[in-house]
């Protein structure tokens, strides 16, 4: 490694003895290749083992390692040292509850993701001797984009209104339910939807588009909640036009 | 007090990567009543399985193909020493499995008639591997663990951390485990126990493994009386990128990718002519290590390394075959493959040995079972071939999950909690060995920097006597050191300060296996290659490598490997 130097403003808090979060600055040194978690765990081999953050892949797969980087979602080991002019700020991920330094409970997040259904529920049931249930390339890419989301919670941490109401869905566990629902294989949207459109669905969504531009993976939440949004209009007015019994 | 009141459930599993998310859905549907506590030190979507890219085997299409073809490939490729009734077993339950994840809903790329499709992988004589594009671990894992959640009776314990097993009356009868939210040690009792906590590539300093990848359950296994096996041979990949390690998938060269040292040369025409970039890992990790000792390779910052040429595959297949190779590229070295090749090097991979089970996950321990990486059945023996641990996940995951249900339905081991004092203890432990404040005491990561460059000194892709005994030595006095540390953190809550030093721990428990069955191995065989013993010893070594933990470091014995139908015949491609 170089001696180029940086320096980094991280928020620490300690729950057993913080009754606010503060910050402290350390000084790294880096070189073209450092990535922001890189600084962290040379922070906490060398310097102050106190440190705390969640990471595990290092390749920007498994989701563990969002922060916000001078105010920016980011997974900090795909953010490198050398995109930045000054001093850097670390922060954990917005809109969550802190648990320590940069770690956030992501408990609620866990909890939405189950609750959109997040399983193939087949059209029609066919055992597993019959052999794979056919998709067409095309079919595949009709939710591909959808299927690729890692769970970091950058979009959550850029959400406005998941900032204000965290009833909200928000967007990765539509994104999720999305996918689903565009599967070929799958016959479930009407009972997905019940979560999906409902208060704290789809619209709750002001269409601030935030999500999409941080997510990591091109996975397009915005979209995803647009497209469900549609969906739904298009279900009520079929409902609304199919012939109903009259009362007597 | 640091301990909290004890949980009871049926089976308690350890890990929420392939392999254990695989156990638990087996296991509640084995019995309708029964409960599993699947506790991981991360959230389970974020086990290293996530990272897989390349795809896994089976025979699910059997124009060209027959599970005898597999068999054979495997059993070649382990250099003779997999388990021959088990890989056969293998083979059989594989399709069944990666079909399994086609229903619940795993994305596997397709053909334009819809059906699955495969691709050709190292060491497979044909094209047997299903894959999801370039990211078939990150889709199986995401598949799985959305179907998990399907299941009332999986109850999560995410954020826990395993440090022990509980052993009583010669059977297992749970774990204890630190709460990371609270801090608080927390013993889990079940009437039967299942370890999916993968491998431990992390002993190594160049590694495509996460830090998570530490060797945990091999560890509790082995300090609870149950032997590892075979835990000398490690598998290097040819490619993995220079400085961080990552991964290239074997898939790029499975849709045509070329090696080249710096003269321009397909040098694998002189190791592997018949199979060339479709060689077996070790035999291809073995090549670029030649080439760079002979001065044929490049240099660069992170040393020396060779190039992986896709620029002629073309804009569209990469994007369509291998996207996430595009990505880590473009991102960790700023090459981009449609354009320029990618400099990459052998690096630590995976752990082809691991806790002795049998066919159906289980150990020798009473009600404990043991699957994926962690576990060595074996059906890797010396070399695994690429695409067959995702499926072993699978396939041995099923079976330890079914198997550890009918022990519980069965009784199981006592459901009487086992003494208190057994947590108690636990938590004194780790007060006594963690929590010490040593006046200039050592950091911990001073230590395991040091055990890393140990290992690949002296257990890398070629070994020999010496240097294998220098690092053995280093383990030794790492070890003593070990008493000495000091951690920074004494907080409870989400303390990684202290998991980071149970890691090391573990590790060197792991390291020091390594090394003495490497010792001991006086013969080359897969991915184990002493310089001063060249070539293989069938007379001697068609053998298991049993390491049992002793006070004195790892007691060693001997097993035959089981031969059925294939007799070991010269390892050529
Ligand atoms: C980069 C990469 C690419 C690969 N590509 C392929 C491929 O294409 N095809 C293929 O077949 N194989 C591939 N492999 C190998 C394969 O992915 C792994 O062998 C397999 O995924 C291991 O799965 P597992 O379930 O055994 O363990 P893991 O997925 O590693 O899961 C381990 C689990 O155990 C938990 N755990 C560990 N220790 C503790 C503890 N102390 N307390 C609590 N929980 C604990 C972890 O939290 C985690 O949930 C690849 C490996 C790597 C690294
Ligand atoms: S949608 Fe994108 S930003 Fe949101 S959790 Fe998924 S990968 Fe992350
Ligand atoms: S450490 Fe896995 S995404 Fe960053």
């Amino acid at each position: 490694m170089s001696d180029k130097m940086k320096k980094l403003t991280v928020t620490r808090y300690n729950p057993e003895t913080d009754s606010a979060p503060r910050t402290q600055t350390y000084e790294v040194p880096y070189d073209d290749d450092t990535v922001v978690l890189d600084a962290l765990n040379h922070i906490k081999d060398q310097q102050d083992g106190t440190l705390t953050y969640r990471w595990s892949c290092r390749m920007g797969v498994c989701g563990s390692c969002g922060m916000n980087v001078n105010g920016v979602p980011k997974l900090t080991c795909a953010t490198f040292l050398r995109d930045f002019e000054g001093d850097i700020t670390v922060e954990p991920l917005a809109n969550f509850p802190i648990m320590r330094d940069l770690v956030v409970n992501m408990s609620d997040f866990m909890e939405k993701l189950k609750r959109v259904k997040p399983w193939l529920i087949p059209k029609e049931e066919k055992s597993i001797d019959e052999g794979e249930y056919l998709q067409t390339p095309r079919q595949l890419e009709a939710y591909r984009q959808f299927s690729m989301c890692i769970n970091c919670m950058l979009c959550y941490a850029a959400c406005p209104v998941y900032g204000k109401h965290q009833d909200f869905l928000g967007p990765a566990a539509i994104a999720l339910g999305h996918r689903y629902n565009e599967d070929s294989r799958d016959g479930a949207r009407a009972e997905r939807n019940k979560i999906i459109g409902s208060g704290e669905g789809v619209w709750e969504c002001t269409f601030v588009g935030e999500c999409s531009e941080v997510c990591p993976k091109h996975v397009d939440p915005a979209a995803a909640i647009q497209r469900e949004k549609l969906a739904n209009v298009l279900d009520k007015i079929k409902s609304f036009i199919l012939p109903r019994g009259s009362s007597r | 007090m640091s301990l909290t009141d004890p949980v009871v459930h049926d089976i308690v599993l350890v890990g929420g990567g392939g392999a254990g998310i695989r156990a638990a859905i087996a296991a509640v549907e084995a019995d309708p009543k029964l409960t599993v506590a699947m506790v991981s030190k991360v959230y389970p979507m974020r086990s290293h399985t996530v990272s897989a890219e390349g795809g896994a085997a089976g025979v699910v299409k059997t124009e060209n193909d027959s599970f005898d073809l597999h068999a054979f490939d495997t059993i070649k490729g382990s250099d003779f020493i997999s388990d021959q009734d088990a890989v056969e077993a293998f083979v059989k339950e594989a399709p069944r499995e990666l079909l399994q994840l086609e229903h619940w809903g795993c994305p596997w790329s397709r053909d334009p008639d819809g059906r699955v499709a495969t691709r050709t992988f190292g060491g497979m004589s044909t094209p047997r591997t299903l894959f999801a594009a370039d990211k078939t671990g990150f889709h199986m894992l995401h598949a799985l663990f959305q179907t998990s959640l399907k299941y009332d009776r999986i109850v999560r314990y995410d954020e826990q951390f395993v440090t022990s097993l509980i052993v009583h009356d010669g059977a297992v009868r749970g774990v204890t485990a630190i709460d990371l939210h609270s801090g608080k040690l927390l013993p889990i009792y079940g009437r039967a126990v299942i370890i999916c906590t993968g491998g431990a590539g992390k002993v190594f300093p160049f590694t495509t493994n996460a830090s998570i990848k530490t060797g945990d359950g091999m560890a509790m296994a082995y300090r609870a009386g149950v032997p590892l096996k075979d835990m000398e041979f490690v598998q290097y990949h040819p490619t993995g990128l220079p400085g961080t390690g990552i991964l290239i998938t074997e898939a790029s060269r499975a849709e045509g990718g070329y090696l080249f040292n710096k003269e321009g040369d397909r040098f694998l025409s002189n190791y592997v002519p018949t199979k060339m970039e479709l060689g077996p890992r070790d035999l291809l990790s073995r090549a670029i290590i030649e080439e760079m000792e002979a001065g044929r390779a490049f240099e660069g910052k992170h040393g020396q390394y060779v190039h992986l040429d896709l620029t002629h595959l073309g804009e569209k297949k990469i994007n369509e075959r291998l996207p996430f190779v595009r990505e880590l590229a473009t991102k960790y070295v700023g090459i981009d493959p449609v354009k320029q090749p990618i400099p990459i090097r052998p690096v630590v991979h995976y752990c082809m040995g691991g806790i002795d089970t049998d066919i159906n996950g289980a150990t020798p321990l009473r009600g404990l079972y043991a699957a994926g990486e962690v576990a060595c059945v074996s059906i890797n023996g010396a070399n695994r071939l690429g695409s067959n641990s995702l499926t072993e996940c699978l396939v041995f995951g099923a079976w330890a999950g079914k198997h550890a249900a009918q022990y519980v339905r069965q009784g199981g081991s006592d459901s009487s909690p086992a003494p208190e004092s057994i947590a108690r203890d636990e938590w004194a432990r780790i007060e006594r060995t963690y929590l010490q404040d040593h006046k200039n005491g050592e950091r911990i990561a001073t230590i395991r920097h040091e055990m890393q460059d140990a290992m690949e000194k002296g257990c890398g892709v070629y070994r020999n006597g010496e240097t294998i005994q220098a690092a053995r030595d280093k383990l030794l006095t790492l070890r003593e050191r070990y008493g000495r540390i000091s951690i920074d953190d004494r907080n409870r809550v989400f303390n990684t300060d202290l998991t980071a030093a149970i890691e090391l721990d573990f590790m060197l428990d792991i390291a020091l296996a390594m090394a003495e069955g490497a010792l001991r191995r006086t013969e080359s065989r897969g991915a184990h290659q002493r310089r001063d013993h060249k070539g293989r010893n069938d007379q001697q070594f068609l053998t298991h490598t049993i390491a049992h933990r002793t006070e004195d470091g790892p007691r060693l014995e001997y097993r035959p490997a089981t031969i059925t139908r294939w007799q070991p015949e010269e390892r050529k491609y």
